[in-house]
């Protein structure tokens, strides 16, 4: 069974800073990451052809072609196959025009019997690209997975974490499941699958190699624009309140009671 | 194709847009600003530029924008009961339907849902689409997306709102691929520009850090899934009047089921739609500051939350997470005891209301976000608060 | 600095460090306080193939030699030199067998040693013989196809942990320490039994242990080399490993500049931080200075070794002497930077200025290491006349 992951090469935000003269972000030397949700969706896949003693995990991402890094990377952890969908055409793409790009990547890729994606991307926080690539492939999803129970006979049994405990959901494969940080914690890579992952061929597929309407990649394939992006004021001001612990509890109590 | 185009006789290479750049998509060679592949069209250089030289290129000629009128609401239910942000939604789709003159619509599946329908229409809705059918009382995914798209394509809404919980931001992106629009999440101020008519839906983005105003031009629903607790809920007005129309289930060929729902006992979990969250950290040492800070929860009726230190360190489960890798929440007060406020988790919590800090450290970063600060030692402030508030 | 490593060994490097930072350094400060051994710790280690850097590829390793294993050493002992030495000792164990082993005994152990799946540990050290080799008191009698092994060996690392033991016993006590031979010796051997855990001063995370032999039979294919040489296995081991412990204290004290660092830049007083004063950024720029300095001095070493040079008793010696004093130069210096905060436990410098003065201790103590120096150096400018 080929499972398919898609990653998405963020920049670090634990590196990202605000300068607090213009209030802007501070992008000047920060590395750019595997999503950290990905991180999972690929343990995952690889726990899963683990268990199941067979099958491919390719690993599946639009993007620069600097995103090639994070894909190398991906397979140093133990992937078995990388493609990189890498297209002018396909830049500025929202999350439809993601999930539709993404889609014929995965169709070209051919059968599959589960597609895994982290909750969702760190820089835009959108969530979308999983449930909306499921509905482009005509394939049943389940969102916000916090363990995979078991996957045989052609159905996948999950749990989705909902707001006050969770769902135990079964999916006929083919699928798609989006992961939370709860589900495993990611391997480090290797140095045998470093050393592999340096020497793999990564293709590269654009417009041409895909089946796609490129009215629908890309800007041009994006409901949605922006058409602005501000920086939130923060003129808090912190209000530190002095003392004993007993006189701060005191003065907080009295503040609090105000409030709720 | 639009994009960012520089004006080569204007740009002096001073490399202020590449500074500016939210997605680090500019380069400066030699001397001059170039777009790169990564560049999203925010727009966030052309306002940073001195010399105007940035401009978004001309769009192609804009397709036709397809007829479409009022502001619908996705009324979300779980066992029945209506989602609080339902209500809040109402609130904020009543006011967009004022400044656009439309009527404001409800859309509502589950089973035996007469009186949550009616509720509906006291909280604001002119008109609510009921599909009551023992196989929706449960949400689920292919059932909903389906009976939604289809009634989207039926009644073409201008604008269609959920809530941006678990239901709401698993429909919402295969309901916005069936019909072919855009859907922008998490947002958090919707307000319809004069000018143009359309929505401008903000939110917080880079862990919000910023933040993005965002359009859906000539894509019908303008859609969107809405942060909790952020709008004013409607009032209720048991006199109002409104019309419900009852929806056929669709034919669907289901491939999923749920098997079954549980929920879990813990009560102080659910972040989501708590007021009051009380959230520990690495301060907290280990698992009994954790039942310290459950008494004060207990004290303010709240819920617990952790930073991924504490939760990482096994002190308490990942539910209780607040922060990019776990949950983001607004609650009206967050107190965070001996939480030091990396990044990461300011991004969960940072648009609370009111935030108090009770840290060690004076220099630690979460005493930048709050409005009340208490340098010194959690295990003594903690207590001496619970004596206070009892 | 640039010390022009190849690409594999930033390779190697890299992960080191990312293993350190990612998952060592969040457990660090418990490991030292309940001194458990790393069990989750070495399997991260030997999943990502760490084990192996220095054995060759015919054994299961990636064919590097002293300077991989020390650049891995280096990294790990940044965040806890506990654990590093618990990995630096598995290779302690297994060097006997890689230098003097048969190509059976080769092919028998170092594979589970390059893969991670067993520990080993070196047994030389005695209730009685510490520096003085030659006073070794654990004997070895061989009986039909057997040897058969009495004594107790004392404060060995990866004690209990580790499956495969190399260990020094004297076959011929009148000969002294030409009467001492080197043995490989599997846990699970009856007669072979441990002595409780010691409680220490630092390296908490690591786990020492006595090795206890009564009447403990071994088979006779068992001896590594020939009979007499195990004086020989040991020092030209410990020649090998020494950059080692150089290697773990140059991590240790880098560790320690760091946390100094970030403290002394964020830290105020009077107003400004106080790595703005002169008496701290004086302070800085020493640690810094000698941490480079030791650091150059064990990859010069450590490079030597893997060029193939035959004698070089003299220069691992300095390594190992040079960087564990400046090892506990530095902590001690980290420890006055954060004043008061660093002489408590909720921050990482006292430890590590526990951890840092084991490095000047085991292995040959830093006296010993001085008389290999100096007899070296006589030895050597007698020669020359």
């Amino acid at each position: 069974m080929q499972i398919i992951v898609c990653l998405k090469q963020v920049p670090d935000t634990t590196e990202v800073r605000i300068n607090p003269e213009t209030n802007t972000l501070m992008r000047e030397g920060v590395a750019s990451v595997i999503n950290p949700f990905d991180m999972y969706a690929i343990e995952e896949a690889l726990r899963i052809k683990e268990s199941l003693g067979e099958g491919e995990v390719t690993v599946l991402s639009m993007g620069p072609p600097q995103a090639e890094a994070s894909l190398r990377e991906a397979l140093s952890m133990g992937a078995d196959k990388a493609v990189l969908l890498s297209d002018r055409a396909f830049a500025g793409a929202d999350s439809l025009a993601t999930a539709y790009t993404l889609a014929a990547g995965v169709a070209k890729l051919g059968e599959f019997g589960l597609v895994i994606c982290g909750k969702q991307a760190i820089d835009g926080d959108t969530a979308q690209v999983g449930p909306s690539l499921a509905e482009q492939l005509d394939v049943p999803h389940a969102t916000y997975v916090r363990k995979v129970q078991s996957l045989e006979d052609n159905k996948i049994v999950v749990e989705r974490m909902t707001e006050d405990g969770y769902e135990v959901i079964e999916l006929a494969l083919p699928a798609l499941i989006t992961v939370l940080k709860d589900i495993n914690q990611p391997r480090l890579p290797s140095l045998k699958g470093k050393m592999r992952a340096k020497k793999a061929e990564i293709p590269v597929w654009g417009k041409e190699d895909l089946d796609v309407d490129e009215k629908l990649c890309g800007l041009a394939g994006s409901p949605t624009q922006v058409v602005k992006i501000f920086t939130p004021e923060r003129t808090r001001e912190c209000r530190l309140i002095e003392g004993s612990a007993e006189e701060q509890a005191k003065v907080l109590a009295s503040e609090l009671k105000k409030i709720i | 194709m639009g994009g960012i185009k520089v004006d080569l006789d204007l740009c002096t290479g001073c490399s202020v847009c590449a500074d500016h750049c939210p997605f680090g998509a500019i380069e400066v060679k030699d001397d001059k600003a170039v777009i790169t592949d990564i560049c999203t069209i925010c727009g966030a250089c052309i306002d940073s530029c001195s010399f105007g030289a940035l401009s978004r290129e001309a769009e192609e000629a804009a397709s036709p924008v397809p007829d479409s009128s009022g502001v619908w609401v996705f009324a979300e239910q779980i066992g029945g009961a209506i989602a609080p942000v339902v209500y809040e939604l109402l609130g904020e789709a009543r006011k967009l339907a004022e400044s656009t003159g439309s009527e404001v619509g409800a859309v509502l599946f589950g089973s035996s849902m007469q009186d949550a329908a009616n509720d509906l229409i006291a909280h604001g809705a002119d008109r609510v689409y009921l599909l009551d059918d023992a196989n929706f009382a449960d949400y689920h995914d292919e059932l909903y997306a389906a009976a939604l798209a289809d009634l989207i394509q039926e009644e073409k809404p201008e604008i269609m709102l959920l809530g941006a919980t678990t239901i709401g931001r698993s429909l919402a992106p295969r309901v916005a691929a069936r019909v072919g629009t855009g859907l922008t999440a998490d947002c958090t101020g919707l307000a319809v520009n004069p000018e143009t008519g359309l929505l401008e839906q903000t939110r917080p983005a880079f862990g919000g850090n910023i933040m993005a105003t965002i359009i859906c031009p000539r894509h019908r629903p303008q859609m969107a899934t809405v942060r909790p607790k952020v709008f004013q809920a409607a009032p209720k007005d048991p006199a109002r009047k409104g019309e419900i129309v009852n929806l056929k289930s669709p034919e669907v060929a289901l491939r999923s089921r749920l098997l079954e729902r549980v929920r879990e006992q813990a009560e102080n979990v659910n972040l989501d739609e708590a007021d009051i969250i009380v959230a520990g950290g690495r301060g907290l040492a280990d698992e009994k500051g954790f039942k310290l800070l459950s008494e004060l929860a207990e004290a303010l009726g709240g819920a617990v939350g952790a930073s991924r230190a504490a939760v990482d360190a096994g002190w308490i489960s990942y539910p209780h997470q607040v922060g990019q890798t776990g949950k983001t929440v607004s609650p009206k007060l967050y107190i965070a005891c001996g939480i030091s406020g990396a990044i990461q988790h300011l991004a969960g919590m940072q648009s609370a209301e009111t935030i108090v800090a009770i840290n060690k450290n004076p220099d630690a970063p979460i005493f930048q976000v709050a409005h009340y600060g208490i340098v010194g030692d959690v295990f003594e402030v903690i207590p001496a608060l619970i004596r206070e508030l009892k | 600095m640039e010390y022009f490593l190849t690409e594999e060994q930033q390779m190697i490097k890299e992960l080191a460090a990312r293993i350190a930072d990612e998952r060592i350094k969040p457990v660090a400060a418990e490991l030292d306080e309940k001194g458990e051994f790393p069990w989750d710790l070495m399997k991260v280690l030997a999943e990502s193939d760490l084990f192996g850097v220095w054995l060759p590829e015919e054994y299961g390793g990636l064919g590097g030699g002293v300077l991989e294993q020390v650049l891995v050493v280096e990294e790990l002992s940044r965040a806890c030199s506990g654990v590093a030495v618990s990995y630096a000792a598995s290779g302690l164990g297994s060097y006997p067998i890689l230098l003097f082993g048969s190509e059976e005994q080769k092919q028998k152990y170092l594979p589970d040693v390059a893969s991670g799946a067993k520990l080993a540990a070196f047994g030389l050290t005695e209730a009685n013989a510490g520096s003085d080799a030659g006073a070794i008191e654990t004997t070895a009698v061989l009986d039909g196809d057997h040897y058969v092994l009495n004594g107790t060996k004392q404060w060995i690392t990866n004690g209990g942990e580790a499956e495969i033991y190399t260990v020094i016993a004297m076959t011929d006590k009148s000969k002294g320490s030409r009467g001492a031979s080197a043995f490989i010796v599997e846990k699970g051997t009856p007669g072979f039994s441990f002595g409780k855990k010691e409680d220490k001063m630092g390296i908490r995370a690591s786990a020492t242990r006595e090795l206890i032999f009564e009447d403990c039979r071994i088979p006779k294919e068992n001896l590594l080399g020939r009979e007499g040489m195990g004086f020989i296995v040991a020092m030209r081991t410990l020649d090998m490993t020494r950059p080692g412990i150089g290697a773990q204290a140059v991590g240790i004290a880098q560790g320690a500049l760091d946390v100094a660092l970030a403290y002394a830049r964020e830290r105020k007083q009077f107003g400004q931080p106080i790595a703005s004063f002169q008496a701290v950024g004086h302070m800085l720029a020493d640690m810094a200075t000698e941490i480079e300095a030791a650091r150059a001095l064990v990859y010069a070493v450590a490079r030597t070794i893997d060029s193939g040079a035959k004698d070089f008793s003299k220069e691992s010696a300095m390594a190992k002497v040079f960087a564990s004093d400046v090892a506990m130069r530095v902590t001690t210096d980290a420890v006055q930077i954060l004043g008061g905060y660093g002489y408590m436990k909720e921050y990482p410098v006292e430890k590590m200025m526990r951890d840092a003065k084991i490095t000047q201790i085991y292995e040959g103590t830093n006296q010993i290491q001085r008389n290999v120096i100096s007899l070296e150096l006589i030895k050597q400018a007698a020669r020359k006349r």
